[in-house]
């Protein structure tokens, strides 16, 4: 009989969980949705592996959003906040040394980008990014200031939640996610038509962060925290130790 | 572990929308000095081993149209055909963000070896690639081979299976002059690419 290797795949993505790629309501994914249906095979080992990054590579301000492009002695503008959560499998597992990247428009609602459109103004002292890999137990932290919500073109007034982009490399391309957090009590989430690209109510739900009271910092920051959960490797029949550690 | 143990729901995808630059190429969206270089924008690292290559391409919407904001991550084998390669000055993961004006994607890196499925058989040497932009909903996956790699692609496991042969060519990279390779992406229409669930 042939020895499956140790690596046994990962559980099939459940595609109802995730937004359809055709939303028409967000008029962008029109032409850019694939129309015909994705071809399913489990993966080879290009797919059930990825790049790995060390914490040596991190400045020490890169997940300070509020100093990472601040001129020195200077902050960024706008209510402070903490985000941290846990970065999790499927099967509540840690994921450790997962790169996650963040990106955020200002407090006033703008994004430093050439091509952004709003006519809000830049803060000099914000430059919207941060990275950070979590740590041995699959934590994180992030420092920065509440994004605002802002208009963009689709419909005539449609507004963003306030969010910000995550994007995360956990251990195999399988597994690459790139989604948005938003902000618990925030009456615009529900009126996004790219939130509403989701189907499933609990499946939003999973994208607020929520207000974390107690671990504020006093005449600081508050804290919002978000769990992150990324695919699961498939259990083999035979094993007998976790994968992915 | 119990088969009747539930499983966590998978954070769902967002769109990386069209500032997906701050965030994962900060130098490319003109905030240099914020990361030392870009993750991803150099694959080698000192001489490497193997078939030096450059992979370009553009993604096109149903339209016809190229994209301008779309950004582009391959990952695969190095010339030997290891995943995860052992030499220390290829690191088998680029990310490429298309360019703003022309909306090309570039990869400066190796033609990889022959990788094995995992029943044990090759798989002919392959790029597999992930594509994110606004308008994309959950990242696109898809797979580069080699149009001069005939033999490898008949037998590749996941080639064979396919059930629309005419479909394949979406796959293939066309050799160009001076060991580039093009890979038109086309998210839908008559040459939509092939995308995997895997």
């Amino acid at each position: 009989m042939k020895q499956l290797p140790d690596n046994a795949g990962f559980l099939p993505r459940d595609r109802s969980w995730h937004p359809d790629a055709l939303t028409p309501a967000y008029k962008t994914s029109v032409t850019r949705s694939p129309q015909k249906a994705l071809l399913s095979f489990p993966g080879g080992l290009g797919e059930q592996s990825g790049p790995d990054f060390g914490h040596d590579m991190l400045g020490p301000l890169d997940n300070d959003l509020i100093l990472n492009f601040a001129k020195t002695g200077e902050m960024a503008l706008g209510p402070r906040i903490i985000v941290r959560g846990r970065v999790i499998d499927q099967h509540g597992r840690p994921v450790p040394n997962c790169l996650i990247e963040i990106w955020q428009a200002n407090a006033g609602g703008r994004y430093r980008h050439k091509n952004e459109g709003y006519q809000a103004p830049l803060d000099p002292n914000f430059g919207g990014c941060g990275r950070t890999i979590t740590d041995g137990d699959g934590a994180y932290e992030f420092r920065t200031v509440t994004p605002g919500p802002y208009p963009w073109p689709n419909g005539m007034v449609d507004w963003r939640p306030a969010h910000i982009h995550f994007s995360l490399i956990g251990h195999a391309f399988s597994q690459r996610l790139i989604t948005q957090m938003y902000f618990e009590g925030d009456p615009m989430i529900l009126q996004c038509p790219i939130v509403g690209s989701i189907d499933h109510k609990e499946a939003i739900e999973s994208l607020i962060a929520t207000l974390n009271m107690a671990e504020a910092v006093p005449m600081d920051a508050r804290v919002y925290t978000f769990d992150i959960v990324l695919r699961g490797r498939r259990q083999t029949f035979f094993e007998n130790r976790w994968e992915g550690l | 572990m119990s088969s009747k143990q539930k499983l966590l729901p998978e954070t769902p995808s967002q769109t990386a929308g069209p500032y997906v630059h701050i965030g994962c190429t900060p130098n490319f969206a003109e905030m240099a000095g914020m990361y030392d270089e870009d993750l991803g924008a150099s694959m080698k690292k000192g001489p490497v081993k193997g078939e030096e290559i450059t992979i370009i391409g553009h993604v096109f919407d149903g339209t016809g149209k190229v994209l301008q904001d779309a950004m582009v991550e391959i990952w695969q084998a190095d010339a030997d055909g290891a995943v995860a390669s052992g030499d220390p000055n290829f690191t088998g993961w680029g990310r490429s963000a298309v360019d703003m004006e022309t909306g090309q994607f570039r990869f400066d890196t190796v033609k990889p070896g022959k990788v094995p499925y995992l029943d044990g058989q090759p798989q002919a040497p392959h790029v597999t690639i992930w594509v994110v932009a606004r308008g994309i909903n959950v990242g696109l996956h898809t797979r580069l081979y080699f149009e001069d790699e005939d033999e490898a692609n008949a037998a590749d496991p996941i080639l064979s299976k396919i059930e629309h042969k005419s479909r394949i060519p979406t796959l293939m990279a066309k050799k160009q002059e001076d060991r580039t390779y093009l890979f038109n992406i086309h998210l839908q229409g008559e040459h939509e690419t092939i995308f995997f669930d895997m």
